[in-house]
């Protein structure tokens, strides 16, 4: 075990995956001679040359789909956004063609790529630069869409997105690069679809993933010391979703907060929201509430961002109203 | 000559009992000792039987509803005979019957005639209100939220709430709501005794959420059902014995002295002290730690830690919860903070319900023994007197010691002497020597 | 520099030389196999048979018949929506076609795409793609694995004279050129995007010289006869193949239809005189005619050749009538693979 960084965590994973499988390769914008706009793929240019390590120009519609095509013939890109806000240029690539080659071939023709890049907000970028946008793309069979919260979980399972023979999404996060956590030393994978138990209670069940799941785990220690006792259901996938994770938590806790990044409306929640109410209908003894960004673009001025943002605080209010516990 | 019906106490602890079916129809003859009716008690349903010959002429209550003991049910009397009185004694003096709970209650101009709503039922509109006015009401004047779980003219509960009370045979009608508009939650399904009669302490919710795990409910053995049965035969409802003994309180008195020194936010007194011990006795001897439910004890994992405060004209006793799991800093700063709301009338229900076990403590008004009485379903209490030098005899030396009397009020259906007496010994442990409350 | 441009100026690709007489059959029939078979097409869609959108290629057939000629069996291609006659060209099987297009289970995409996504892997046929421009990217994608993995294979990407527009089209084209990517862009150049015409959508009405800004190598040939289309892909297909360069490649043609089914042939956007002008040069006769000069086919060779050509397409028809529709087990298939890895 070793304590890497979210960012060389990632970094390992490209590079371990590019000497495994000489059919993978990265592009995207300043991601060879700049070394990466977040320094993701520092130093791969340098080990697989240019061929492999492709500096593209600003154009994310035109490298998006060169990825696609390539990955129609039997290469493996990993197509790197600067962030997912610039990636909307791109999104007729992962939409229309990427999601759905293979069904509209009739099985004919899979995709084996990853997009990736960092998604929703960081500090004081604002509106047009601080956009989650998970939901949208887990919107659209034919995708597996991916955001994990932790230097492990990333590595793992860029891992097996990229070893992944469909499109994966994979949804990284700005404030995330600098976080640090334990990283085995062996080789692994994290399995897709599959969500993690970060904590452990029997009070109240917390339903988030990517960074809001390390928000969670806040909570639920903070939380402790009152001696309210959370589960905290790290999805890691969006798509295919783990529902028997979740359902077996509320089960067990009979209230659920479900908690992202993303704006209120037909959200990533409400869809986890609708597995609870299916599935836990008789087990809830409350209304299932979600913590969220503000419904508004995302504002400038530090003390309006804060109040737009989903934080510690909130969703501690939301865990002790579904607890019927006074504030 | 004519028969009343009424709800009888089918089991020793029913209060009241819900009419599960009639067998006999209005018009039918019965005789005396024939089954009239199923009625469910604590978990049982029994046969309520006629006490007299006749017609069964009239049915009270309609089939589903509760009805508290001793309260009229139905008239079996002669076919001819006039019973007009008997049943309109009922309306006055009874519950309403159940049949008309369900419909608006009918308008009328007395309102010493309008039939009483029980606590659950709502009333949905006033009997003698005014006559609305045809200009909607101004916002501010709109009624508050009720907190009755059947304010919108339906009961409310959670999903979670209708399945427990399945599970237990609750009756949902006949406990409130504790949620957002008196919706039932578990917790107040957890805390009413199922399908009986619910005195006060036990329908009112706890106010920390119970879960499953919080503690186990053990079914009476047959040795236990005798002795509870003698023993309340001997003394009361409440069988109590009570055990004293006295604590050498030095070393927790120095512990306090010193944290004093070190500054104001560090003073503690010494109830904060005994109440951090007896907290974390509780959760060490959960057999006392328990409340006696009639055909059960419940057995808590969770220490709810009730207080009695001496208030103008009378007592509270609001609850620290999840008490052994605090710290002497939290005990201290909440105890005083609900003991002053508590003399101010301002606490709020879930407060002062929910204890577990029970602490009184006299010793500010210079008594320095007294025995305390149990606060039922709960069983236990501890009467706290006050801290006084006293000479004790120490390695054959008289010496002055400062010592603390306590007695223990036990329900011996629940403790035992031996088992109080191991709970005491563990209370002395942790106030001797005090470093054990860190332990 | 300059002679460098001078070097990649457009010229009018040269005539028939270069084909030999057999390979004119085959190009005839090429044509008039597309041809019966969309006509039929058009029957289909009116008895209800195909639904959806359908966009027919007839006065188009030259440039998919001739320019599929220039490749090899390992060459790629990738296209529109517009695909049936490509689809054809390329040597699907038109059983399976029309299967496709009647939404039966034997349809080369099991039903699933419909006219405008036909699909063949075996035959590296990557596609029919219906979002305007959307699939030039993915042309030079195809171009760019081709390097990758150091082949001699050549990427064929048909689009129509209005992709030129569109953003993807730029970046793809701006790419392709700066990494040297072995792909011919053909653009089949019908004069109209759905009913606005070339002079009303791009400022420059000489298409290929859109080219310039990527200093990409450009010409342009008459999209009716079937062996200067030939021919001029040839160039282009050699000059990716052995240069590694790609070429936009203009071919000036004309639809016969509306189009799509639901389109008239004529009227708001283009009069029947204009079309009537046009039909003058239909593909099939600019070749028949040449092979009749040569002495290689007569009237009674001809009628042999559009029974056949007329038999295969009933054949097509019958088996897509036949096939079953897909089981309804198959609408969650398709969505994802299993991954092997």
């Amino acid at each position: 075990m070793s304590t890497v960084t979210y960012r060389d965590a990632l970094n390992q994973a490209l590079k371990e995956e590019m000497q495994r499988d000489d059919r993978v390769f990265l592009m995207g914008e300043e991601v060879g001679v700049y070394q990466g706009a977040y320094k993701v793929s520092k130093g791969l240019l340098q080990e697989f040359g240019e061929m492999r390590v492709v500096d593209t120009p600003i154009t994310e519609l035109g490298f998006a789909g060169i990825g696609v095509g390539a990955a129609m013939v039997g290469l493996r890109p990993v197509i790197e956004f600067m962030t997912w806000n610039f990636a909307l240029l791109a999104i007729d690539q992962v939409v229309n063609a990427a999601a759905k080659l293979l069904y509209m071939s009739g099985g004919q023709f899979n995709i084996p790529i990853v997009f990736r890049g960092p998604n929703g907000a960081a500090l004081q970028l604002s509106a047009q630069h601080s956009q989650a946008f998970e939901s949208w793309l887990a919107h659209i069979p034919g995708l597996k869409v991916v955001s994990p919260g932790t230097p492990r979980d990333a590595k793992g399972l860029l891992k097996s997105a990229i070893r992944d023979d469909n499109p994966v999404v994979f949804f990284e996060g700005e404030m995330l690069y600098n976080t640090k956590g334990d990283v085995p030393d062996e080789e692994y994978v994290i399995p897709i679809g599959q969500a993690e138990l970060k904590r452990e209670g029997d009070h109240c069940t917390i339903v988030t993933y990517g960074k809001s799941a390390l928000m969670a785990v806040q909570v639920a220690d903070q939380l402790e010391k009152d001696g309210i006792r959370v589960d905290v259901v790290d999805l890691r996938t969006i798509r295919p979703m783990d529902v028997a994770a979740i359902t077996a938590s509320v089960r067990k806790t009979n209230r659920a907060v479900v908690l992202e990044e993303g704006w209120e409306v037909c959200g990533v929640g409400a869809q986890i929201v609708d597995h609870i109410q299916r599935d836990c209908f008789d087990d809830l003894d409350a209304p299932v509430i979600r913590v969220h960004q503000a419904d508004v673009p995302m504002p400038y001025a530090k003390n309006l961002e804060r109040a737009a943002k989903p934080d510690v605080a909130k969703t501690i209010a939301a865990v002790k109203k579904v607890m019927y516990l006074p504030d | 000559m004519a028969t009343k019906v009424f709800m009888e106490a089918l089991s020793p602890t029913m209060e009241e009992g819900r009419l599960v079916k009639w067998l006999k129809a209005e018009g039918d003859a019965v005789k005396s000792g024939e089954t009239l009716a199923e009625v469910e008690t604590d978990k049982a349903i029994m046969e309520l039987v006629a006490r007299g010959d006749g017609v069964l002429r009239k049915r009270l209550i309609a089939e589903g509803a509760t009805s508290p003991v001793g309260s009229l049910i139905a008239v079996i009397a002669g076919a001819d005979e006039d019973i007009a009185s008997l049943v309109a004694g009922a309306a006055a003096g009874g519950p309403p019957p159940a049949a008309e709970a369900t419909a608006p209650p009918a308008p009328t101009r007395d309102p010493q005639n309008a039939p009483p709503a029980t606590a659950t039922q709502a009333t949905t509109a006033p009997a003698s209100g005014p006559t609305p006015s045809p200009v909607p009401a101004p916002a501010q004047s709109a009624p508050p939220p009720s907190s009755s779980a059947a304010s919108a003219g339906r009961l409310r509960s959670s999903p979670l709430a209708r399945r427990l009370a399945a599970e237990r045979g609750v009756d949902l009608g006949s406990i409130g709501g504790s949620g957002p508009g008196g919706r039932i939650i578990k917790r107040d399904v957890e805390s009413a005794p199922a399908a009986a009669g619910t005195s006060p302490a036990m329908s009112t919710a706890s106010a920390r959420p119970a879960t499953v795990g919080d503690y186990q409910d053990v079914p009476l053995t047959q040795i236990r059902k005798t002795i509870a049965r003698r023993l309340a035969e001997s003394i009361g409802p409440v069988p109590t014995f009570y055990l004293t003994a006295e604590f050498d309180l030095e070393r927790a008195a120095e512990m306090r002295s010193a944290m004093a020194g070190m500054g104001d936010e560090y003073k503690v007194s010494f109830n904060d002290i005994v109440m951090k011990a007896v907290a974390t006795a509780l959760a060490e001897h959960p057999e006392c730690n328990a409340h006696w439910l009639g055909d059960h004890i419940r057995y808590f994992n969770r220490v709810h830690l009730g207080m009695a405060v001496a208030v103008e004209d009378g007592l509270i006793t609001p609850v620290l919860f999840d008490a052994d799991r605090k710290g002497l800093r939290d005990i201290a700063r909440e105890s005083r903070e609900l003991a002053a709301r508590a003399r101010d009338r301002r606490l709020k229900p879930d407060e002062y319900t929910g204890s577990t076990f029970s602490v009184s403590n006299l010793g500010m008004f210079g008594i320095d023994h007294f025995t305390a009485i149990i606060n039922p379903p709960e069983a236990g209490i501890l009467a706290i007197g006050g801290i006084e030098p006293r000479p004790v005899v120490v390695d054959g030396n008289v010496v002055v010691r400062r010592r603390l009397r306590v007695t223990m009020s036990c329900d011996h259906r629940v403790i035992d002497g031996a088992t109080g007496a191991k709970f005491l010994q563990t209370v002395r442990r942790l106030l001797e020597v005090p470093l054990m409350l860190a332990w | 520099m300059a002679q460098a441009k001078i070097k990649k100026k457009a010229e009018p690709a040269a005539g028939s030389e270069g084909t030999t007489a057999e390979e004119r059959q085959v190009l005839l029939r090429s044509m008039l196999l597309q041809r019966r078979f969309e006509e039929r097409c058009a029957e289909a869609y009116a008895l209800g048979r195909i639904g959806g959108f359908c966009h027919l290629y007839i006065g188009q057939e030259a440039v998919g018949a001739g320019a599929m000629a220039a490749l090899r069996a390992d060459d790629y291609i990738i296209t529109t929506y517009r695909d049936h006659g490509q689809a054809l060209a390329r040597g699907l099987s038109p059983r399976a076609i029309m299967a496709e297009l009647f939404g039966r289970s034997d349809g080369c995409a099991r039903g699933k795409g419909g006219s405008m996504h036909l699909f063949d892997r075996s035959l590296n046929f990557l596609g029919g793609h219906g979002i305007v421009g959307g699939h030039v990217p993915l042309g030079a994608g195809v171009g760019f694995a081709i390097k990758y993995r150091g082949g001699d294979q050549v990427c064929l990407c048909f689009m129509g004279e209005s992709v030129v527009n569109t953003g993807a089209f730029h970046e793809a084209l701006n790419m392709a050129s700066l990494w040297k990517l072995p792909v011919v862009f053909l653009i089949e150049n019908n004069r109209y995007g759905m009913g606005t015409a070339l002079e009303r959508a791009s400022s420059i009405h000489d298409i290929y010289l859109r080219a310039a800004s990527y200093d990409m190598p450009r010409a342009y040939v008459d999209g009716q006869d079937v062996l200067a289309v030939r021919s001029a892909t040839l160039e282009a297909v050699r000059r990716a193949r052995t240069e590694s360069t790609p070429t936009l490649l203009e071919v000036r043609t004309y639809r016969f239809m509306g189009h799509s089914m639901s389109d008239a042939v004529s009227g708001t956007y283009r009069t029947k005189a204009e079309l009537e002008e046009h039909m003058k040069r239909d593909p099939i006769m600019v070749l028949r005619i040449q092979m009749q000069e040569a002495g290689e086919i007569d009237d009674a060779g001809m009628a042999k050749l559009d029974e056949d050509v007329k038999a295969i397409v009933q054949d097509a028809w019958d088996f897509a009538e036949a096939s079953p529709e897909p089981p309804l087990e198959s609408l969650h298939e398709d969505v994802l693979v299993e991954t092997s890895t």
